[in-house]
């Protein structure tokens, strides 16, 4: 290996710019989308915390043994899980170039994501009905900001999902179509590894 | 410094040309069945332990941290296929200076606000006595 | 009634009432803006620029321009953020005994209030987050950063913030809360009116902004860096940025949740800071410092990234430790996680909380100290040439060292119960922001100038400022280190004590310095452009540069580099120059570039709608933003023709013009064109610099 060219000898162009081809820096779609989910990980962070504070802060209001229905939020677990897997699925047809197959995923996808809302809107209306509002206590005003938060996520998931059925059925399994599938799949992977969170911290420790 | 060109040549990311433009892996059939599985499993004992409430009470709490914990590494590895290697090795950093700062902000929050709570905030009897 | 039903749903609590009429210093003020706005808006439309504007600047996507127009909104609104400062120390100069002042409670709390907001998201941020856009692909060898939509979105999400505050001058009222609006007095039962809103929701707009432009630069910088540039032969100032980013995106979503939490209790009555049902008001004043001491590094280290490339250059070395500055860096991105808690000391977390952060506080000031010996030790035996960045760097060591060293006074709990909201910590902080940032930001100026418009900036006018400047820092904030001393607090309007006016009169002539200073940085710029021809450099490297973005032609092509470079070793440029540097000067390629697109004025713009309607609960506007928001941010997406290519004609059309200009410059000065182009030492304000 020969040493850095000397410094009075005139050097070839091509030791300092790329002469022959042309430089292309390879996406940066999937490393920046990874960091907006860590960002909105620290939102979560805040509302977490919020809620760690103020979990016992029942203001003489409900508490959590009174007002969570456990098989329910086992339900709403499930559902959110089964489309962690379907999302896969349609991840793994679109490996194989399969349109129709990765839209009927994407499909059925979306129908446990919208079940998932459905029951936490129950939940939520059922909790309203009981007088359990969010002005009640602080308690349920972090409640019902982390769990909302999370399914606000899911609701923009949703439309995202329909928007990107649109255009995988205008375009076809196209480049750009590709990459945002990719990212609408870190993004409904990692709304799920914070419902983890949620329903360890908020529903079972709660109940404990 | 003393063969800059051999050393830029196999330690920048940008060197490896062509291997991928979006195409991270995916995973498998097998993979994401895999992951599925676990998820099920670490679902629903921390749910049946809470919901069967058989243990005392601390070791509940325990176990269903412990299996949140095991159950979000699976999610990262299956789902969300993490691993050391992926934009050089950068997505990885980024998740654990995120989990650090995260439990900066979690723990810290929970230790400050606890001394704040104990020293600052009056006791029940303290407001009872208050005109 | 049902006129008055009817008008309430429409324009919700916005009534005639809204406007300060009663107010002669707002109706005054407003006169002149519209004025100003007038006859601005008159002299684009005569002069047929809104084509132009809208094209060239308003759509662009190149990071130079949206670079440039952040630091136009920067320096715009320190105008308005120094104009609270000045009517604060006036008022503090006066408002002794039996005078009043001429400023009543209700508009003085606005006044520090919106001083320290405007000062931070809105001079400081825009002029941080602009310097570092223009710098890094340049620096990185890039033709743009990673998401060139995403930074155009995001410059005009900081621009409607900047308007939204702004409004709130002329429409209704701004908080008078401080600048961190703690609850319970945030809160809707002791700010009832919509001065708190309008703070939150100019910071959010404002907010999202900032994070996605953290994310782009981080993808920017660690994923488009030229071939051969690995992280350690990455120009310092990449590194400064990159961790500030880090910091952006780790820290600003805090803010924003923090925020959503606080408009939760504002408008929907919940009781996260409330004094009842359990809510607490603690709570809000750790997480926001959990954004807030993070924030002051996104600040301060791209100016040490800025001092760190002026001092490498004007001493003609190598930046001594290198690697040290990077890990000083580093250390000290993860530090600044860890030490909010000295914020608020006396707030009764205890002997063992305060002491983790009193110790974690000082700490910090190891890798600090690590730079500034980095910096002395790269002037020693260096051939320092006292040029104005030089100027600004000696400066802001001088300054930024004291403001250093009375941080560790405050650092230390005990003495923190003395000092804590004392005029004292108004002068650190200040001596640290306006010592570090904005000392940075100057030098950072009167350095890449040059590279941005293709003349250097006069340098009379320049030292004029700068003297201004540093003298009046001193005059005006030593002052108020004594009077911290004495057990002055921060934020008040009269005083009683008659034997403390004196302190406040020589503040108030410092801040008439620095006034002066602003106004000759002006000139300078003004002077700058009126002879831009005298001051013209055809290099493209004026300062004998050592980065990459010296290579370039000044200012640069859109496409930055015709050829990629190749980097070899730190310090790319001069190590290219060192080894025989010959610009290719033919064999172009088509180069491969983003399209413009006026989706990010039109989204801001939405935003701006939605968050004003949200301050003044129009409702149904708010819903019919929001929307438009998703509307149209969909519809964006269904767009998927955003790049072309710059044909190789283009290309050579441009570079051909360069070799010609080159080679005259070359045929003028033969033997060192550099030294012949450098203006006079001595060049008094008026005199113009030679050719």
């Amino acid at each position: 290996m020969t040493a850095t060219t000397p410094a009075h000898q005139p050097a070839n162009p091509a030791s300092f710019y790329m002469i022959e081809e042309d430089h292309h820096p390879e996406g940066s779609t999937a490393f920046g989308f990874w960091m907006y989910l860590m960002s909105d990980c620290l939102i979560f962070a805040v509302l977490f915390a919020t809620f760690g504070v103020l979990s016992t802060a029942y203001a003489a209001g409900p508490t959590p043994k009174e007002l969570f229905d456990l098989p329910l939020v086992a339900l709403n677990t499930a559902m959110l899980l089964f489309s962690s897997i379907t999302y896969g699925f349609a991840m793994l047809a679109m490996e194989k170039d399969r349109i129709r197959q990765t839209q009927i995923w994407l499909a059925i996808t979306g129908l446990f994501g919208a079940a998932f809302i459905g029951i936490e809107l129950y939940e939520f209306s059922h909790l309203i009905h009981e007088g359990a509002t969010p002005q009640t206590s602080a308690f349920l005003s972090a409640f019902f900001t982390l769990v909302g938060t999370h399914g606000l996520h899911v609701t923009f998931g949703l439309i995202w999902l329909v928007v990107l059925m649109v255009q995988v059925g205008k375009h076809g399994l196209i480049e750009a179509n590709r990459r945002r599938l990719m990212c609408l799949s870190m993004f409904w992977h990692f709304l799920d590894v914070v419902w983890i969170g949620v329903f360890t911290f908020v529903y079972l420790l709660g109940v404990l | 410094m003393s063969a800059p060109h051999s050393e830029a040549a196999h330690t920048h990311a940008h060197g490896a040309h062509g291997t991928h433009g979006s195409g991270e892996s995916h995973g498998t059939m097998g993979s994401y069945l895999i992951g599925f599985g676990l998820s099920v499993v670490l679902t629903a004992i921390p749910f049946a332990l809470v919901m069967m409430g058989s243990l005392d009470r601390q070791t509940t709490a325990l176990l269903v941290l412990g299996a949140a914990l095991v159950q979000i590494v699976v999610h990262m590895v299956y789902f969300l296929h993490m691993n050391t290697r992926s934009e050089g090795g950068w997505t990885m950093m980024a998740l654990v200076f995120t989990v650090v700062v995260v439990l900066i902000t979690l723990g810290g929050s929970l230790w400050v606000m606890h001394h704040l709570n104990a020293n600052m905030m009056p006791t029940p009897e303290q407001m009872s006595a208050m005109p | 009634m049902f006129s008055s039903d009817f008008l309430k749903t429409i324009f919700g609590r916005l009534t005639l009432e809204s406007f300060p009429l009663h107010e002669p210093i707002i109706v005054a003020t407003f006169a002149g803006v519209v004025l100003g706005g007038v006859a601005l808006f008159a002299a684009i439309t005569y002069f047929k620029l809104w084509t132009y504007l809208w094209k060239e600047w308003f759509t662009s996507v190149d990071h130079k321009k949206v670079g440039i127009m952040y630091m136009v909104l920067g320096i715009v609104m320190l105008l308005r953020g120094f104009a609270d400062a000045l009517m604060m120390r006036g008022q503090q100069a006066i408002a002794f005994g039996e005078n009043q002042g001429y400023l009543n409670a209700h508009h003085y709390d606005q006044v520090f209030t919106a001083h320290g907001v405007i000062m931070i998201f809105f001079v400081a941020m825009p002029l941080i987050t602009g310097i570092m856009n223009y710098l890094i692909p340049l620096q990185i060898g890039a033709r743009d950063v990673a998401f060139p939509f995403l930074n155009n979105f995001s410059f005009w999400m900081t621009a409607g913030g900047a308007i939204v505050i702004m409004m709130s001058l002329f429409v209704g009222e701004f908080a008078r809360t401080g600048w961190l609006a703690y609850p319970p007095l945030s809160g809707l039962d002791f700010s009832p009116d919509t001065g708190v809103d309008y703070y939150i929701w100019a910071l959010q707009v404002a907010g999202v902004g900032t994070t996605l432009s953290g994310i782009n630069l981080i993808a920017t910088i660690v994923k488009m860096r030229a071939p051969g540039m690995t992280m350690m032969k990455m120009p310092v100032f990449c590194w400064t940025s990159l961790c500030s980013n880090i910091l952006i995106v780790a820290s600003f979503p805090v803010l924003t949740a923090t925020l959503v939490l606080l408009s939760l209790d504002r408008y929907m009555g919940f009781n996260f800071f409330t004094n009842v049902n359990g809510g607490n008001p603690m709570m809000y004043i750790n997480l926001i410092w959990i954004w807030g001491h993070p924030e002051v590094y996104i600040l301060i280290l791209p100016a040490f990234g800025i001092f760190s490339e002026v001092v490498s250059t004007f001493c003609g070395k190598r930046l001594f430790g290198y690697t040290s500055m990077v890990y000083a860096t580093v250390v000290i991105t993860i530090l600044s996680y860890l030490v909010w808690l000295h914020h608020f000391f006396t707030m009764g977390s205890g002997a063992s909380v305060n002491s983790f952060f009193g110790i974690t506080t000082m700490v910090i000031s190891i890798p600090t100290g690590a730079k500034i010996f980095n910096w002395l030790f790269t002037m020693y035996r260096g051939r320092i040439r006292f040029e104005l960045p030089m100027m600004w760097t000696v400066a802001f060591m001088l300054t930024f060292v004291i403001g250093g060293m009375t941080g560790v006074l405050l650092a230390v709990p005990p003495a923190d119960f003395v000092l804590h909201n004392s005029l004292f910590l108004i002068a650190h902080f200040h001596n640290v922001i306006i010592g570090g940032v904005l000392f940075g930001l100057f030098a950072g100026i009167n350095y890449w100038w040059p590279k941005a418009f293709g003349f250097r900036l006069h340098e009379g006018w320049g030292k004029a400022s700068f003297w201004f400047w540093v003298v009046g820092f001193w005059v005006a904030f030593t002052p108020l280190y004594v009077l911290g001393l004495m057990g002055v607090t921060r934020r008040l309007r009269h005083f009683d004590d008659p034997s403390l006016q004196i302190w406040f009169v020589i503040a108030a002539i410092g801040a008439l310095l620095i006034f002066l200073g602003i106004l000759c940085m002006l000139a300078q710029f003004a002077w700058s452009i009126w002879k831009r021809e005298e001051l013209r450099d055809v290099t493209g490297d004026p300062w004998d540069g050592r980065t990459l973005e010296w290579s370039t032609s000044s200012p640069p092509p859109h496409y930055n580099f015709a050829f990629t470079p190749i980097t070899a070793d730190l310090d790319t440029w001069y190590d290219m120059k060192r080894r025989g540097h010959e610009r290719p000067v033919g064999g172009y390629r088509p180069i491969h570039m983003p399209k413009d697109t006026g989706t990010g004025v039109i989204l801001a713009g939405l935003s701006v709608v939605f968050a004003v309607a949200m301050v003044w609960y129009m409702w149904w506007l708010a819903m019919l933003s929001l929307v438009a928001i998703i509307g149209v941010a969909i519809w964006h997406t269904f767009n998927y023709d955003r790049d072309y290519y710059i044909p190789a004609e283009e290309v050579a059309r441009i570079e051909d013009e360069r070799t010609r200009l080159l080679q005259n410059a070359t045929l003028r000065n033969p033997d060192s064109p550099r030294d012949q182009d450098r203006p006079s030492f001595g060049a008094g304000p008026a005199a113009p610099a030679e050719a």
